[in-house]
């Protein structure tokens, strides 16, 4: 590993101790990913600010007591708190992670962080790094939108190792920040499905579920798709980071480094092909959901935040109803979103008809947010995936449009 | 079994424990409770094992950029593995337990094990990681 005479001085401890762990968690990295010196980095989005316990606060703290300052622009991911709906996690309930999350979001803003509070940075005009871009990201939906959409380039740097990295505006050179490891070695083939599947609502979360569990951490390839909104890939990256580990895959035709599958794959033969059948479709559409009917407590939209564009469609879809009053319908986004809806004049057309828009946070997070149990409907594979083990909820995943019937009608509708 | 590997984040003492073999890679954040040391990935075919105190065989690594938060808190907790040992090396395992060493004190070995080494662990089976 090389190291420059200013990498060496902050592992050195001269620059003060936060500079020193840092260097020392980003050298073990680098000698476990193979890397043989660092890449400077010009933007990071971090996961460190979302309060998972005890060691979140103690790290932070730990920065901010010896002074540590961030090299680059670093944005915020989601928390576990609404600082402007405190009742959605009372702190009455759960004082401590109510507390621990509050200060950590202090301590992030002091130390120099843009607070955004998202998980979908990447709607946001200033934190939508370029094609070729060396970044950190951190939150796996991200990773994956940021390397597979916009072509800027990281590995997925969890907690207490993105804020290394953004102390130290550098982190390892290798993976998915080389050409090499942005290749695809794992074709999968939707071409054998007829154009009402390929349009169908739920298909690109399934199609994401299906790549993370057939690709594991390899960089996948899909082929066959002729057209994928932003919205639409935002999806397939957000079940397919969930699903198996992917922090990147092309879309042949349609992301930027995949013009043909050949640039997709470097030359190379594929070492796996996959095709993507109407019944794996069916079989992974089922195993979304703990229980498929029934009467709903809650439904949950919005993972990863919701764009303006799937605001408009749930306006659309909602036509003026009012939802069933028994069950609470939450609708996660960032600050920014949400500003823009309320310019529409969207927020009081959605609070008119019961769908509360809750911002900073997301709803599958524990503890529970308030109404978030027993059987919730959601439109999202990844809430869809998490929310039964770290909430303890039944589950059943469906449209955007059949999650607003439902909420209508206050049972599953399909 | 004494396990035979490459040590990608070393304890301060050589350690002896039950083993948890994992069949399937596990998210910690999402995956494990930081709060009972259990697997929580209702999808995961351990769930609900115990790894609080034992050994941790994983093929591969899989999962969240919450991962280094939710190891590291259960081993301030002692609600974690006293060992892991990975097929497939993982830059979020280790910066858990390196943050965990400098903030706590709390070592727990990151061992890289080949595929014929994870192939000869037995779940339950007692395993020695022999120290640095």
């Amino acid at each position: 590993m090389r190291l420059t005479d200013q990498e060496q001085h902050w592992l050195s401890g001269a620059s003060g101790k936060a500079h020193k762990l840092a260097m020392e968690m980003l050298v073990a990295a680098a000698e476990i990913a193979g890397a043989k010196e660092f890449v400077a980095v010009d933007f990071a989005h971090i996961n460190s600010c979302h309060y998972s316990g005890q060691m979140s606060l103690d790290f932070a703290e730990f920065l901010l007591a010896e002074g540590a300052t961030l090299a680059v622009p670093t944005h915020t991911n989601a928390s576990l708190i609404d600082c402007s709906r405190p009742h959605l996690r009372p702190a009455s309930t759960t004082p401590v992670e109510v507390a621990g999350a509050e200060r950590l979001m202090q301590i992030y803003e002091a130390l120099g962080c843009t607070t955004m509070w998202s998980c979908a940075p990447y709607q946001h005009a200033d934190a939508r790094p370029g094609l070729g871009q060396q970044i950190i990201g951190s939150e796996s939906n991200a990773v994956s939108f940021f390397n597979s959409v916009l072509g800027a380039r990281t590995n997925k740097y969890g907690d207490m190792l993105d804020v290394c990295g953004a102390i130290t505006g550098r982190v390892p050179f290798a993976g998915l920040h080389t050409d090499e490891g942005r290749l695809a070695s794992h074709v999968v083939r939707v071409d054998a499905l007829d154009d009402d599947t390929l349009a169908g609502p739920t298909f690109h979360h399934l199609l994401g579920v299906i790549v993370g569990r057939q690709s594991g951490s390899r960089v996948p390839a899909i082929s066959g798709l002729e057209t994928a909104t932003e919205d639409q890939l935002k999806a397939i990256a957000a079940a397919a980071a969930t699903a198996g580990s992917v922090d990147m895959f092309h879309v042949v035709g349609i992301t930027p480094e995949a013009p043909t599958l050949d640039d997709a794959l470097g030359g190379r033969t594929a070492v796996k092909e996959t095709a993507v059948t109407a019944e794996l479709l069916d079989e992974t559409n089922q195993a979304l959901s703990t229980r498929p009917s029934g009467k709903l407590n809650a439904v949950c939209i919005g993972t990863p935040h919701f764009s303006v564009g799937e605001f408009a469609e749930l306006v659309n879809y909602l036509d003026g109803r009012t939802c069933n009053p028994d069950l609470v319908v939450l609708a996660t986004t960032s600050r920014e979103v949400a500003a823009e809806i309320q310019l529409r004049g969207w927020t009081t057309t959605l609070e008119a008809s019961g769908v509360q828009v809750v911002l900073d946070t997301c709803t599958y997070y524990a503890p529970r947010a308030t109404g978030v149990e027993g059987l919730v409907m959601t439109n999202s594979a990844k809430w869809a995936y998490y929310a039964p083990g770290i909430l303890g909820v039944d589950v059943v995943f469906g449209s955007l449009a059949d999650c607003v019937e439902s909420a209508i009608a206050g049972e599953v509708v399909r | 079994m004494i396990i035979d590997g490459q040590t990608l984040v070393a304890g301060n003492e050589t350690v002896q424990g039950n083993l948890c073999k994992l069949d399937a890679p596990l998210s910690f954040w999402g995956g494990f409770d930081p709060h009972t040391g259990r697997i929580i990935d209702q999808s995961h075919p351990k769930a609900g094992a115990l790894l609080a105190g034992r050994v941790v065989a994983m093929p591969g690594s899989r999962g969240s950029s919450g991962t280094p938060g939710v190891l590291g808190e259960s081993l301030r907790r002692g609600t974690g593995p006293i060992g892991l040992l990975l097929t497939k090396a993982d830059i979020n395992l280790a910066a858990g337990v390196i943050a965990a060493a400098a903030l706590y004190e709390i070592t727990c070995p990151l061992i890289l094990i080949d595929e014929a080494t994870f192939a000869a662990l037995v779940d339950g089976m007692t395993v020695t990681l022999p120290c640095c």
